[in-house]
């Protein structure tokens, strides 16, 4: 058994130490935000957040993860009460057929909670791992741009979402 | 060469030569300026021949001219690059044919002086990261064609930022004494016993793709140590590995594969290119293939055949670093890297890593921690990078692991803390 801290709490698994994160947390945890694309670390649609920074979790096995702080867009915030990147993403409904957005979300996430002031070239830059193949792009940039100035907005407490 | 012999032995006489140098400045102030040129018109640039201009872009690839004369994300050949050296930061210069801020009034005669002499236009040195010391090889002709090229450029409007340098390297004239030591000007001189084809590669690489600038180790005074020509050398903090006998590959290069790594970034048997070697490879994927030919069929002779496989015994490994390392190698790489290049999406079996059995642990961390990521819209080979995925602790074991059982080589001392060092790095970026 491996103990996994996700979203802020610990999760027993019984998983083999190899096994990729992202099977774990779509198999075992039943958190199905983030979604298999490549599963070689090339498509980032299982981008999720560890220790603060943006991951493949396709690629990490559980082995590395143990005492470490797992985020998925699960944790972000819930339907009635949506994170700023979440609302954000719903207001330039910045989706199309959705796929990669959890993924686009956790790393625009990551990026925000260390520099909320962050440019659009910063956000380009920081965003490029992460494909869209519907072609999404400009709108996901005015998401993430749009809960960047929220973020800012917000008072110091509540930048990070609604953590548990 | 006996001014060659000058060469310091050691840092512990880097005072000593400061003085010298201090005291040089003074002596040489008045030799350390040349001549302006001539004020010979530049040509218009309609008055150029398209097939100079095209085969002067050609030769601007091969010597990655737009490597240190480009800025990130700025325009082509506009300068602005900065160039961390041991010495301060130096900027690559704008070399677009704008009259104020780029070469736009240079005459061709002030071009191939620049290139033959590393002199500018108003008859100050240039610094030596501008490889005058190989493109003083470059024929006349090249030369020209690559003038044709750069004058034929779209003009930007971009004053290159000032040098960073200590004094009394922010003295052009300490650039004179330099070149007293160390620049010998002079043309190439094909080797009578090679064919014309290894002939040709070594004009190039010798010359205008100035090969050794990165694989050959420097001296405390940044002068290429040519005792050691193409033993290993470094560029922008990685290890640009030895080219000749004392290459710690594997796998010998032969010159078709170096052929095809040249073109593609990647070989079945080594590395893929990291680093600065990802442009060079993208401008050799443009350029005439018999060229990039060459250049490999004489770097390849560099290597001296099958060098034979260096396993040295494998002691002082930290064992349960080593059961950590495997655990994190079976979860995390072997999924890639256990399955053959032959395999779509598959990777280097990694017992034929250079970087894996390289004199020092850097590369091999870059890589993990970064992987490979071609420029925006260029092709290259590709892995993701693993900096947020691993911890400092778990990347230490990781490379442990690889370089005991994989490479099955003698441990790297300091291994975290070169992984320490890399993780700084990264964040001060």
């Amino acid at each position: 058994m491996i103990t996994l801290n996700v979203n802020g709490q610990p999760r027993q698994v019984d998983a083999d130490p190899a096994t990729p994160l992202l099977y774990v947390l779509r198999d075992h945890l039943e958190l199905n935000g983030a979604k298999f694309g490549c599963g070689v670390g090339q498509c980032g649609a299982c981008t999720v957040m560890v220790d603060g920074e943006a991951i493949f979790s396709c690629i990490t096995p559980v082995s590395v993860l143990r005492d470490r702080q797992i985020k998925t867009i699960e944790g972000l915030g819930t339907i009635d009460n949506p994170g700023p990147l979440q609302r954000a993403f719903i207001e330039e409904q910045a989706a199309q057929c959705g796929y990669c957005i959890a993924g686009m979300i956790m790393r625009a996430q990551a990026l925000l909670e260390k520099n909320p002031s962050a440019s659009e070239a910063e956000i380009r830059e920081t965003l490029s791992p992460n494909l869209c193949r519907c072609g999404t792009h400009m709108r996901i940039l005015r998401a993430v741009g749009r809960a960047a100035r929220a973020m800012q907005n917000t008072s110091t407490g509540n930048t990070k979402g609604s953590d548990p | 060469m006996a001014l060659n012999d000058l060469e310091a032995p050691s840092h512990r006489s880097a005072f000593g030569a400061l003085a010298a140098v201090l005291l040089g400045v003074a002596i040489f102030w008045a030799f350390g300026l040349q001549q302006a040129l001539s004020a010979d018109e530049p040509p218009s640039g309609s008055s150029f021949d398209p097939a100079l201009v095209s085969k002067g872009a050609q030769l601007a690839a091969i010597g990655n001219c737009a490597a240190c004369h480009t800025a990130p994300h700025g325009k082509p050949f506009a300068g602005g690059r900065a160039l961390r050296t041991p010495f301060g930061t130096i900027y690559g210069t704008n070399i677009t044919p704008d009259p104020d801020t780029g070469i736009g009034q240079w005459s061709q005669a002030d071009f191939l002086r620049a290139m033959h002499d590393g002199v500018d236009r108003r008859g100050r040195h240039l610094y030596p990261a501008f490889p005058y010391d190989h493109f003083t090889r470059v024929t006349d002709e090249d030369v020209d064609a690559i003038y044709a090229f750069l004058m034929t450029r779209d003009l930007v409007r971009a004053e290159t930022p000032r040098n960073e340098l200590a004094f009394p390297l922010n003295i052009r004239a300490t650039v004179g004494i330099w070149k007293l030591l160390y620049f010998r000007r002079g043309v190439f001189q094909p080797a009578p016993s090679e064919n014309a084809q290894w002939n040709r590669g070594a004009y190039l690489a010798e010359g205008l793709a100035h090969c050794a600038a990165c694989h050959t180790p420097r001296n405390f005074l940044g002068a290429e140590k040519k005792r050691l020509d193409f033993t290993g050398g470094e560029s922008a903090g990685w290890h640009a590995p030895a080219l000749n006998a004392a290459s710690s590959a594997p796998s010998p290069w032969t010159a078709d594969r170096l052929f095809a790594y040249l073109r593609q970034g990647m070989d079945d048997v080594h590395d893929a290119a990291a680093g600065p070697m990802a442009q060079v490879v993208h401008n050799l994927s443009q350029v005439p293939e018999e060229d990039v030919r060459a250049i490999a069929l004489y770097v390849a002779s560099l290597g001296g055949g099958q060098t034979p496989q260096r396993r040295a015994s494998v002691s002082g490994v930290d064992t349960q670093a080593v059961e950590r390392g495997a655990a994190i190698y079976a979860g995390a790489c072997a999924s890639c890297h256990d399955m053959g290049r032959q395999v779509l999406g598959g990777a280097l079996e990694l017992s034929l890593s250079t970087s894996v059995a390289m004199p020092a642990p850097g590369n091999l961390i870059r890589i993990i921690r970064e992987g490979f990521v071609p420029a925006d819209g260029e092709k290259g080979p590709w892995m993701p990078g693993f900096a947020g995925a691993l911890t400092d602790r778990q990347l230490t074991d990781l490379v442990i692991y690889l370089r005991a059982h994989v490479g099955e080589k003698p441990a790297w001392d300091g291994v975290a803390g070169e992984v320490e060092k890399a993780a700084r790095n990264k964040s001060r970026e």
